[in-house]
């Protein structure tokens, strides 16, 4: 590879109104690489990427594509430059099928400037099926799950023939099955001469699909290396400029009285006679693939969504929840899976939506007391370590893993004692994981109980106490971690053993 | 407050009161009676009304709804109200009869938009007609004129030297503000127009909420009409046509924004002064209505697009 780099960004500064994301970072990139971007949640790799794609401008340095100097100065610019990108948060029309999706903003029109609808259907079944995914181009994104959403991401940016893709936190919502499918798209495009920028708080998988990898530390550059060389290890050292010993330091609670107990809970098509129980100071992981009724089996414990038979008890006491407010009122606590649509309120502070559950706690006659909030939000900014400029910061500046840690914080703060975590890593970093870890045992040791949804195995083996399984809306097995395997979960959660 | 965060907080308020300070400068510049004492509180007076049910429409649109109602229940209210005066009822009552009778319209209009699911601008824009129509069947389409002083005072008086429009409308803006920022009220408002479901998986009532901030926009609409009636000494069914606009224009160029979740009530104070002084001043400089009509619509436009530039510049 002696040829000119396909793109060089060089002394690439960017500044925030009271931040300092990106500070002399430089970044070249070869023709045909997987590039990784590595770095601790807020240390800026979402900034930079950002910057390429036109949707942020640099405050200072210069970008360099094909030996030649380019002002990027929007996305649409970035596009005709064969720059593509997929966001960390979906920019998806909800509203709109994937096809339309696919080609939003490029319909490719007829003779009488009418939409190409058959093309444009057409071609984007093309793209979706050479992905090696079952989505129908003509659904509705919205009735999509998470992961099928993440492969129109995929898509939309594929469809663009882009020379240069950036993916940022792609397999943050896919599980290990379609990571594996997205990674084989990716060596394809490699094939082609795509060249690649991959962003993952995902350590193991950077070594399958990466060849070199750039660490940013605080919007800093700390170097750039030939995978090859590194280890995880190595890789967690560059970021967190420290070593973390385990990567899951569970520590085990004394199983307590029940707090909550399930039987027979049906809700039609999705959920089929869950029976279930959780106990104070337990983790309770709840494995299985994508549509399996996870996050249905969460919503209709919440109150979310109607069920259709079945009996909640809750600290013994048999309870009928039939809103959010009604289950937060009895102690719950539910930290959805999409923190964008459901988890956050961009448009509010950082302090405001820690404190959104708990705004009853911090008022009187309808009169908050803004001290007492402040003080509770300072405690959990403190407590889970958010990067932020202050408590006022809307959280729409903040960077994803950050974002997410403001979603848990919002049930820390309300002291719910049943606590439904729905993918609560996703999104965190190495560093941060091991926190939130660390958060969970003083949580089940203080007489919490944890349902942890999981799709990263080694997550739900190392952190519960006991695992079920889902499959079709049915909990299909369940059994102690200690001794579990991953072959084990999978094979409950693929419906090939039948336990239970 | 350290600065930093009240310039987060305000600075878009900022800029538009900037643009008001200007605007009265021009103004002061091209006719002196402009910046008189006697003038700037005639302007504070003629701005109140708009002002106040400006208040109910920030509200409303930080929620990210619409209230297109509020000048057609100004019109039912205020003749509701003048015809219990008539029958004798004494004031305070016929006061509450007024804004009892904004209340409910505002809170049918909350009904409809939560429980009957509508759209706020369609359930609205029926309660626009309705209440119409109700004003003028109620009085048969005649005005209904002649009241006691003593209600009266409560436009054409004074307390202190400041007419008492004026007065009434600081007060709303106080506690408006309170309300906004120190209340739960405040606090769910501003969350369920951010984003309704994640408020609704917080534990926020949408329902209720969403319901009594469009109460509040009646109610200060029935406030609205019980100053008007009092001023003009007369309650007219046709009375209020194009308020719903004001409000809107006052709200927006006040920097509240119309995907809702963010806004200031200072800043739709300031907005509706932007209104109030333009006419004020047009009208002093002889300029015509119809160029005056150009001249608002331009300020409007031209206010958002200032605003959107400057919000762009975030990246
Ligand atoms: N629009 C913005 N306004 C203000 N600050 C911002 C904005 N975008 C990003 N930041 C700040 O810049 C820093 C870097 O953020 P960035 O999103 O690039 O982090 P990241 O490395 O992608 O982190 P993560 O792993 O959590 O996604 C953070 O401190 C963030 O708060
Ligand atoms: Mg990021």
């Amino acid at each position: 590879m002696n040829n000119v780099p396909m793109l060089e960004m060089q002394h690439i500064r960017k500044t925030f109104p009271g931040v300092v994301a990106l500070d002399d970072v430089n970044l070249t990139l070869r023709k045909g690489e997987v590039h990784i971007l590595l770095g601790e949640n807020g240390a800026g790799k979402s900034t930079l990427v950002k910057i390429l794609s036109g949707a942020y401008q640099k405050t200072e340095g210069k970008i360099i594509l094909n030996g030649q100097e380019v002002e990027i100065r929007g996305p649409r610019h970035a596009q005709e430059l064969g720059i593509g990108i997929i966001y960390q948060e979906f920019n998806l029309v909800f509203q709109l099928s994937a096809a339309e999706n696919i080609f939003l903003g490029r319909e490719r029109t007829n003779k009488l400037g009418l939409i190409d609808r058959k093309q444009i259907f057409e071609s984007s079944q093309k793209i979706l099926d050479n992905l090696g995914v079952k989505i129908d181009a003509f659904s509705l994104v919205k009735d999509l799950g998470v992961a099928q959403q993440q492969m129109v991401e995929v898509a939309k940016a594929l469809s663009l023939d882009a020379k240069l893709l950036i993916m940022d936190e792609p397999t943050s919502a896919l599980t290990d099955l379609e990571i594996k499918e997205l990674f084989a798209t990716i060596r394809r495009l490699k094939k082609r001469g795509v060249t690649i920028i991959y962003i993952s708080h995902r350590l193991e998988e950077l070594f399958e699909i990466g060849d070199r990898v750039s660490v940013l530390r605080d919007g800093k550059q700390v170097g750039t290396y030939p995978i090859a060389d590194m280890t995880q290890t190595d890789l967690i050292r560059l970021m967190v400029d420290r070593d973390l010993k385990t990567q899951f330091p569970k520590q085990y609670a004394k199983r307590g009285e029940e707090l909550l107990r399930v039987e027979g809970l049906s809700r039609k098509g999705v959920l089929d006679n869950i029976n279930l129980q959780l106990h104070r100071g337990e983790v309770l992981g709840i494995a299985g693939l994508l549509g399996s009724g996870r996050t249905e089996l969460a919503r209709a414990l919440f109150g979310v969504d109607k069920i259709d038979a079945g009996k909640i008890f809750i600290r013994g006491k048999r309870q009928k929840i039939t809103s959010p407010r009604d289950a937060i009122m009895l102690g719950l606590g539910f930290l959805t899976e999409d923190r964008k649509s459901q988890g956050l309120i961009m448009t509010l502070s950082v302090k405001e939506n820690v404190c959104l559950p708990s705004v009853e706690r911090f008022s009187r006659w309808g009169i908050m007391d803004l001290k007492a909030e402040d003080q509770a939000a300072h405690q959990s900014v403190q407590e889970l370590r958010i990067k932020t400029p202050g408590l006022s910061q809307k959280v729409v500046y903040l960077s994803g893993g950050n974002q997410q840690k403001v979603v848990m914080s919002k049930w820390l703060c309300r002291q719910a004692d049943i606590l439904i975590f729905d993918e609560p890593t996703r999104g965190i970093d190495v560093g941060a994981k091991v926190e939130i870890y660390k958060l969970m045992n003083r949580l089940t040791a203080e007489g919490t109980g944890i349902i942890m949804i999981s799709s990263e195995l080694p997550e739900i083996l190392g952190m519960s106490d006991r695992i079920a399984v889902m499959h079709q809306g049915q909990l299909t097995a369940e059994f102690p971690a200690q001794g579990a395997t991953q072959e084990k979960i999978m094979g409950y959660a693929l419906g090939v053993s039948n336990g239970a | 407050m350290v600065p930093k965060d009240f310039l987060s907080h305000y600075g878009r308020q900022f800029g538009t009161l900037i643009g008001l300070l200007v605007l009265m400068l021009v103004l002061w510049i091209l006719t002196p009676h402009f910046f008189t004492v006697p003038n700037l509180l005639n302007v504070a007076q003629q701005t109140s009304i708009n002002a106040i049910i400006a208040v109910g429409m920030t509200f409303v649109i930080i929620t990210a709804g619409i209230d297109l109602s509020v000048g057609s229940i100004v019109a039912f209210s205020g003749v509701v109200l003048a015809s219990v005066l008539q029958a004798g009822l004494p004031v305070p009552l016929a006061i509450a009869v007024g804004l009892g009778v904004g209340l409910l319209s505002g809170l049918v209009n909350g009904l409809l938009i939560t429980y009957g699911r509508l759209p706020p601008f369609i359930s609205t824009l029926g309660m626009m007609s309705v209440a119409r129509g109700a004003a003028l069947l109620y009085s048969q389409g005649r005005p209904i004129s002649g009241f006691s002083e003593s209600f009266r005072l409560l436009a054409t008086g004074e307390t202190f030297h400041i007419p008492n429009p004026v007065i009434i409308m600081v007060l709303v803006y106080a506690a408006a503000h309170f309300v906004l920022t120190r209340t739960k009220l405040g606090r769910y408002t501003y969350a369920i127009g951010g984003n309704e479901e994640a408020a609704s998986l917080s534990g926020v009532n949408v329902r209720l909420y969403k319901a009594m901030v469009y109460g509040l926009s009646g109610l200060l609409s029935g406030l609205g009409a019980i100053i008007l009636t009092a001023r003009l000494n007369s309650a007219q069914p046709i009375a209020g046509v194009m308020y719903e606009l004001d409000a809107i224009a006052a709200t927006v160029i006040g920097g509240t924004s119309l995907m809702g979740g963010e806004g200031r009530i200072v800043g739709t104070l300031i907005g509706a002064f932007i209104m109030g002084v333009l006419r004020n001043g047009l009208n002093l400089l002889g300029v015509s209505s119809f160029v005056q009509q150009t001249v608002i619509g331009s300020v409007i436009i031209m206010a958002v697009l200032i605003d959107m530039a400057l919000k762009k510049q975030r990246t």
